[in-house]
Formats: C-alpha cells, sequence, structure tokens
C-alpha cells in the first residue's frame, strides 16, 4: 500500500487539494515526503508534521501504509 | 476520563452537571471540580467576527486528548476528567471548549485544568477560520492567554 499524505486548514486550501498517495520506494523521510508532494522544496518551518497521528519530525522515517500529515500551527481552545 | 468532539452545539454546564451524575459514580469522594469553558468571541484582532468554523483531524484529535487526559492523571491526584470541543460551524457565544477535571482537594482540580486547556490549545490539531463582514480568515496562532 502506498503512503497516504493528508493536508488540513490553510495548506489544504493552498494545496488545492486534501490528500495525495506516494509510492514508499520514492521517499525515506517526512521530509522527503513533503519534497514529494511540493515539488522540491523543503518543510517550511512553521508547517507541523505527522506520521499515523503522531507528531514528528521532518528526518522521521516513513513505510509503506503509513499516513503522514501536514498543517499549519494549531488553534484549537 | 472522557474525551469528545461534538459537531453540535452544547451546553458545558448541563454537560458537567450529568457527568457527576450519569458518568462519574464518585459521590462523595470529590471535594473539588476544576472547570474550564472557552466561548466564542464576535471580535479578534480588532476585528468583528460573524462566525467560525473549526476543522480538525479526526483519530489524532481524540488521540491527542487522551494523551494529555492521561498524562494530567499520572501527574496530579485526580478522580476523573471530561473534555468536550466543538468542530463546525458555530456563533458568536457558542461555547467552544469545556474542560472539567474532579478530585478531592481544589488544588489538583485547578492545577490538572490549567494543565489541560493549555496543552490542548499548544498541540490539539483544531484550527479555527473566521467569518468576518468582508470575507474569510485562518486564525494564525492562539492568544497568549
Amino acid at each position: 500500500m502506498p503512503i497516504t499524505v493528508r493536508y488540513f486548514a490553510s495548506l489544504k486550501e493552498s494545496m488545492g487539494r486534501d490528500r495525495d498517495t506516494v509510492a514508499a520506494s520514492e521517499v525515506s523521510t517526512v521530509g522527503d515526503v513533503w519534497s514529494w508532494v511540493s515539488g522540491g522544496s523543503t518543510l517550511p518551518a512553521n508547517t507541523l508534521a505527522a506520521v499515523n497521528m503522531e507528531y514528528v519530525e521532518a528526518d522521521h522515517p516513513v513505510r509503506d501504509d503509513d499516513e503522514v500529515a501536514f498543517f499549519p500551527p494549531v488553534t484549537g481552545g | 476520563m472522557t474525551v469528545e468532539v461534538r459537531t453540535e452545539p452544547f451546553d458545558p454546564w448541563q454537560a458537567v452537571a450529568r457527568y457527576q451524575v450519569g458518568v462519574l459514580g464518585q459521590a462523595g469522594k470529590y471535594g473539588a471540580t476544576g472547570v474550564f469553558v472557552g466561548t466564542m468571541r464576535d471580535f479578534n484582532e480588532g476585528e468583528g467576527v460573524r462566525a467560525m468554523t473549526l476543522e480538525h483531524y479526526p483519530g489524532m484529535t481524540e488521540r491527542h486528548l487522551e494523551k494529555i487526559s492521561q498524562e494530567a492523571a499520572a501527574r496530579w491526584d485526580i478522580l476523573d476528567s471530561l473534555i468536550i470541543h466543538r468542530s463546525g460551524t458555530m456563533q458568536p457565544n457558542d461555547p467552544i471548549v469545556l474542560v472539567a477535571v474532579w478530585s478531592a482537594h481544589r488544588g489538583a482540580a485547578l492545577e490538572a485544568c490549567r494543565f489541560l486547556i493549555e496543552e490542548l490549545k499548544s498541540r490539539a490539531p483544531f484550527w479555527k477560520k473566521e467569518a468576518l463582514s468582508g470575507g474569510e480568515r485562518w486564525v494564525t496562532h492562539s492568544t497568549s492567554g
């Protein structure tokens, strides 16, 4: 199964879509996933990342079947 | 220990009363209830706000709220906690969030309540979008409290 990539809030709007899929063979870290979906950029400092619903940093490894999420700073409460 | 994300308006005071009667089952054991209720304002950053939409990350949100509830229970001597948070579209004066903590004494209830709302605000994956008279905008940061 490929990696599912999800976007939320303002990032979803700026990406123009709420998800992508990436073959695990193409990427090894969260930073690679961002580079793949964004056309080669590095993960911006104000963008948060999660793998399987846990916060991670850009160097976190990714595997088949993972759900990777990118989103802006949170504003709940 | 209960966490819940609701898409419909709710009454936090009724939720506290019902939880005490129906779920807590600790009558006579708790001497303190620490409660925080966050309510939607009709202004923010100097502008009038007509409505607000709360987006969240279903699954990760509940997992995060459960995690901080467990952290609070490990750190303070509390009997139970309840967190309810809205999602979807809301109007000024609608309750956004309820955090309630029960303990034998006030210190643990108040400190754990403060911990939970601050942890929720800094890490739970919710995002607010405000509807103003002239359009919409995403809220980019929380106020300092």
